[in-house]
């Protein structure tokens, strides 16, 4: 179908969880691939696997910069995308391979892990480990429309991805901390909740309505930081919910 | 008049039919009646709320991990439970002014409680954390579409633990356990004693005691609950419900058939819809005053702006 948008998928250090995430859309991934997603590269889920020229190009895992190869598609895929999303906490933030310190087989000397922003630019974050199958979703819902749409749903599709480009620009690093930088020393703290329930690792407790981390169980993922409702928020897109929700659900229908 | 009520399909005065959730409940029972019906209908499986630290000392496995001394006695310091019986939402009925942080438990109520449709009550805050969850589900795989109820209740401002002690022990001079209840109205902080004696306290008293990310808050009807309710605009023991959404208007019109509420058009009560205006007026041009203070607070230097 022509109007359809190109997308790759680039796997660098990255577990593969964000790729099993990406498919357990189930009936929902065949439903994009049907309609909107002409996947023209990606290891596991297409035959194709070299980069090639995209609308929209996701990274999973971060990029080895000891490995030769790695840093080179994560180039190519620079060059050859307009958008790229760096998809997970591995290529968001690097995540568990920030405490990569070499020594693994068959590779021992591959050791230093940087989030892909370290590297190219990126475009957008889907931050979480592993990201979740309606988060990877709605942005591909939401690329298609910015791409493809209508200028009503152009406007939406770019509100609705401004938070995660702002991500992006941020910055390459996250942490339990954050919550306590960014949020609860800005005396923005509400104690929601939202960031216990989101960390993957349980790092996270309230005491007293304010969360109190385990840092040394925290994997530096940034879900804690992106979906507290303190750290970004739209009233534009957010008091939409239902409507947007509501339109992404009839899209994949 | 313009946006501070937040979109809405209806908005009455209302008050549960069932005498005993009255007698728990801190206004009209709205929530406990709602959730209750909801659970006997199968709309929820069961219900996120706050419930005493006692009952979550004597049922761990309903509770919010916490690791704080639970032999240690905290009368209205809440921690977030979830609940599947009439009996234990009743027990959780009544507001704690201080922090719970029911969001919490968002994910983990469909993990190791087990539930398809959950159910949620919070602050007009935690109903942003929500629906932000479910735009932007990025640690909550499978969650969004499991949020079956979420029932807000009408915010001001709300306070640390340590700052109710101080208002009720010391500026009301009573025993946190001899305290019946408490609520914020009329202009008053009121605290009852279960010996039947009442305190009042101006609200200039108990400002500063607020929590510091009340103040860039900028809803205070919960506009985006499926159904929201508080004790401003109606009569003692009244509340004023906003149904918001296509599932709030839905359960409350089942339940309305089904007996749950007494109703009055929220034209006919006093004070009505002028004072919930008002006050969410004077919440939104407070707070958005402090916002922009807060661009020009050091010398070339913001404070960190959330809203984008
Ligand atoms: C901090 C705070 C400030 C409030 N400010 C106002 C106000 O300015 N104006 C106004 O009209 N109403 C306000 N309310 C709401 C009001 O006090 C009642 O909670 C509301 O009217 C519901 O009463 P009900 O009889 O329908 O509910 P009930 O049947 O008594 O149920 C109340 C429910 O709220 C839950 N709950 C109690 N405390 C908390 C908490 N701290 N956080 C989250 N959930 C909780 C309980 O677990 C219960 O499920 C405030 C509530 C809170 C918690
Ligand atoms: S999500 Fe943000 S506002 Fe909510 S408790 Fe955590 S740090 Fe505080
Ligand atoms: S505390 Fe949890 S959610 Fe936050 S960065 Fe660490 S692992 Fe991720
Ligand atoms: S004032 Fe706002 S931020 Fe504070 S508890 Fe109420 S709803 Fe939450």
């Amino acid at each position: 179908m022509a109007d359809k948008i190109t997308v790759g998928y680039t796997h660098l250090s990255g577990c593969t969880g964000c790729t099993v995430a990406l498919a357990d859309n189930y009936a929902g991934l065949l439903t994009l691939l049907d309609k909107y997603v002409d996947l023209k590269y990606m290891p596991t889920l297409a035959d194709a696997r070299h980069i090639q020229k995209v609308d929209v190009s996701f990274v999973e895992g971060s990029c080895c910069i000891n490995d030769k190869l790695a840093v080179e598609e994560l180039k190519e895929t620079r060059e050859k995308s307009a958008v790229v999303v760096a998809l997970g906490g591995c290529a968001c933030y690097g995540n568990i391979t920030r405490f990569s310190r070499g020594g693994q087989q068959n590779q021992p000397a591959h050791e230093a892990y940087l989030p892909i922003g370290d590297v190219i630019k990126v475009d957008v974050y889907i931050p979480g480990c592993a990201p979740t199958p309606q988060m990877i979703r709605n942005v591909a819902v939401m690329a298609y429309l910015l791409l493809k749409g209508t200028k009503e749903q152009k406007d939406l599709a770019t509100a609705f991805l401004k938070p995660l480009m702002m991500a992006a620009q941020k910055g390459t690093t996250a942490c339990f901390c954050d919550l306590m930088t960014e949020v609860i020393n800005q005396g923005l703290c509400m104690g929601c909740g939202s960031c216990a329930a989101a960390c993957p690792v349980r790092a996270i407790t309230h005491e007293y309505g304010k969360p109190q981390g385990v840092r040394d169980l925290c994997i530096k993922c940034g879900a804690c930081y992106n979906q507290c409702p303190r750290s970004w928020f739209s009233f534009d897109v957010v008091s939409n919910y239902e409507a947007i929700n509501e339109a992404i659900m009839a899209a994949l229908q | 008049m313009g946006a501070e009520l937040g979109n809405y399909k209806s908005c009455v005065s209302a008050r549960s039919t069932d005498k005993e959730i009255l007698r728990h409940a801190q206004d009209g029972g709205i929530v406990t009646q709602l959730f209750g019906f909801a659970l006997d209908e199968g709309i929820i499986d069961g219900a996120i709320v706050a419930a005493t630290k006692e009952f979550a000392h004597k049922h761990p496995e309903k509770a919010m991990m916490d690791n704080s001394n639970m032999e240690f006695h905290e009368p209205w310091r809440p921690i977030p439970v979830v609940v599947t019986t009439k009996a234990d939402m009743l027990a959780a009925a009544g507001t704690k002014y201080n922090i719970s942080p029911n969001v919490s438990l968002i994910k983990e109520a469909t993990r190791s409680f087990g539930l398809d449709k959950v159910g949620i009550v919070g602050t007009p805050c935690q109903m942003q954390a929500v629906r932000k969850g479910q735009l932007y589900p990025i640690g909550l795989r499978d969650v969004g579409s499991s949020i079956a109820l979420a029932v807000g209740i009408f915010c001001m401002e709300n306070f640390p633990y340590q700052s109710i002690i101080q208002l009720v022990e010391d500026h009301a001079a009573m025993k946190m356990e001899s305290v019946r209840k408490m609520e914020i109205g009329k202009g008053k902080f009121w605290v009852y004693g279960k010996r039947g004696q009442v305190v009042q306290l101006p609200l200039k008293v108990t400002h500063k005691y607020e929590q510091p990310g009340c103040h860039v808050c900028l809803d205070y009807v919960a506009n985006l609950a499926d159904v929201s309710t508080g004790s401003v605009g109606s009569p003692d023991g009244w509340s004023t419900v906003f149904v918001r959404s296509k599932i709030g208007d839905s359960v409350w019109g089942k339940a309305m058939a089904a007996g749950c509420f007494e109703t009055q058009p929220i034209e006919k009560v006093k004070p009505g819809l002028e004072l919930v205006t008002k006050l969410a007026n004077e919440k939104i041009t407070k707070n958005k005053k402090t916002l922009e203070e807060r661009a020009t607070f050091g010398v070339g230097k913001a404070l960190r702006n959330p809203y984008i």
